[in-house]
């Protein structure tokens, strides 16, 4: 038992690096928290003009989303965080990064909630009207729920992405569980055991949101047509 | 001659719906072209003619599902979508539209009840949402509903969980339970299969004998024998003959509505 935690064991290199670690499984969660809460708030917003904003609102979402949806993670995020250097805005790392693939989760977000909407047939939108809902009471009442449906899994997808997409934040000196994990690498050569308990964490994260979306799902597999 | 034709059948002339001269483009396409259409209190107006004649586009017009471009519709005397202003016409604002809309009950060929809704639920929606009613209020009048079209078996049931004619019961159900001066029916039973007309015709039968105002695209030829009190003629955009039952679907005067019923021989004689 004792020599589980003698020096050259892995556990005993945990056990040394578990603040950092710790703090990097911290950042990894917040960041993946906060990244997703901006592209659902932000990002139904952005669908809603998408499907329903008048023109010139339309086009600039539009563009928004198709130059965003076309860039790289990455670029983003060196986009974003030399950007509000250049231009003397100062930001932390952390933060920079965290709007970076924010911005990029809400591009997602905004396309799947207008997809999600526009294939709800339009004889739906033309019931609540005759009941004499407006905009909203037809959006709240009866799109919605229905658009919820059918956004969810594909949105679910998105989420998961996002959370792997948090290790990108390493490049620019974020110390993610990734990054914590590499240090711990270089102090103790253990390559194959932090990387690979790292995989272990990354798999039971995104797991956990795919099961808790696929549980929604259950909830709301008595919408059907 | 609409409004002597609603007179003449012993209604009390007091006009739900007025239309004059109504026109419709759908881009080059004129689909409407200058439709004049009275209903009095209580009548049942049946419109018939081959598909492309504008019959259903008239009845969106109606409910400002379909925007039209000339002509003025009135229900209960006041002009629906649009109004003039200054010698232009202009488009009444959109909360106005949504409360005219309220007014005038409107039921589909394919049903389109909220699938995310119990039968129950999807009558009470627009009663808490638009009639500002309370839950309890809204849920005695569902449950009134749901019993007179024979349901209240079903009233937990989602849509996917009855048969299109309950389902289309449901849909009359969510429409007249909110009390229309008008209610619209949108060839209601051309989505059903033939087992299941009956029931629909059966629950249109009662709320047509109850004296409920409505305005029916259909096309079934008995049953628009025996319920309507005035049927309206329509090809190409126009209406080209009316008056009741009797006459049109015996004695046709045009050549156009004897071919148009001659589809139907057999049904009617």
């Amino acid at each position: 038992m004792m020599t589980l935690f003698q020096p050259g064991h892995f556990f005993y290199e945990v056990w040394i690096a578990r603040g950092v670690l710790l703090s990097g499984l911290a950042i990894t969660v917040a960041s993946a928290a906060s990244i997703i809460a901006i592209g659902l708030s932000v990002g139904i917003l952005g669908g809603l003009c998408l499907t329903y904003a008048a023109r010139p609102i339309r086009w600039v979402m539009r563009a928004y989303v198709d130059v965003v949806r076309g860039t790289p993670v990455l670029v983003l995020i060196f986009f974003v965080f030399y950007g509000t250097a250049i231009i003397g805005i100062d930001v932390s790392p952390f933060v920079a990064g965290v709007l970076a693939i924010g911005g990029f989760c809400v591009a997602h977000t905004a396309e799947t909630v207008r997809g999600a909407l526009e294939s709800i047939p339009q004889a739906q939108s033309d019931a609540a009207k005759a009941i004499g809902l407006g905009f909203w009471g037809r959006l709240v009442h009866a799109l919605g729920p229905q658009a919820v449906r059918r956004a969810l899994p594909p949105w679910i997808n998105t989420a998961v992405e996002m959370v792997k997409g948090t290790t990108l934040l390493s490049l620019i000196g974020v110390v993610d569980l990734l990054l914590a994990a590499q240090q711990a690498v270089s102090r103790s050569f253990m390559a194959m055991e932090f990387y690979g308990a790292c995989l272990v964490v990354y798999v039971v994260i995104c797991l956990g949101i795919s099961q808790l979306g696929a549980l929604v799902e259950r909830r709301l597999a008595y919408i059907r047509y | 001659m609409s409004t002597t034709a609603a007179s003449a059948n012993g209604h009390d002339g007091s006009l739900v719906l007025s239309a004059r001269d109504i026109h419709k483009r759908f881009g080059d396409v004129e689909v409407l072209k200058g439709i004049d259409i009275d209903v009095a209190k209580g009548e049942v107006v049946a419109l018939i003619g081959a598909s492309g004649s504008g019959k259903t586009t008239f009845l969106r017009c109606v409910n400002m599902l379909e925007e039209y471009q000339a002509g003025t519709i009135r229900v209960g005397g006041e002009p629906i979508g649009y109004h003039e202003e200054g010698g232009r016409r202009l488009r009444l604002p959109e909360a106005t539209v949504v409360r005219q809309r309220a007014d005038i009950g409107m039921v589909f060929q394919s049903f389109n009840l909220f699938p995310h809704l119990t039968a129950r639920a999807n009558i009470m929606l627009g009663l808490t949402k638009v009639r500002g009613k309370s839950k309890a209020e809204a849920g005695a009048i569902a449950d009134r509903w749901l019993e007179r079209v024979g349901l209240s078996d079903r009233k937990d049931h989602y849509p996917y969980q009855l048969s299109g004619g309950q389902q289309q019961r449901v849909a009359i159900a969510r429409a007249v339970s909110m009390d229309p001066r008008l209610v619209l029916f949108d060839e209601v039973t051309s989505a059903l299969d033939p087992e299941l007309v009956g029931e629909v015709l059966t629950v249109m039968q009662d709320l047509a004998k109850s004296g409920m105002t409505m305005l029916v695209v259909s096309h079934e030829m008995l049953f628009v024998s025996s319920i309507a009190t005035r049927v309206v003629f329509m090809d190409g955009g126009r209406i080209a003959e009316q008056g009741p039952p009797s006459e049109i679907l015996k004695n046709p005067k045009s050549e156009r509505l004897r071919s148009f019923l001659g589809r139907f021989h057999g049904v009617l004689r």
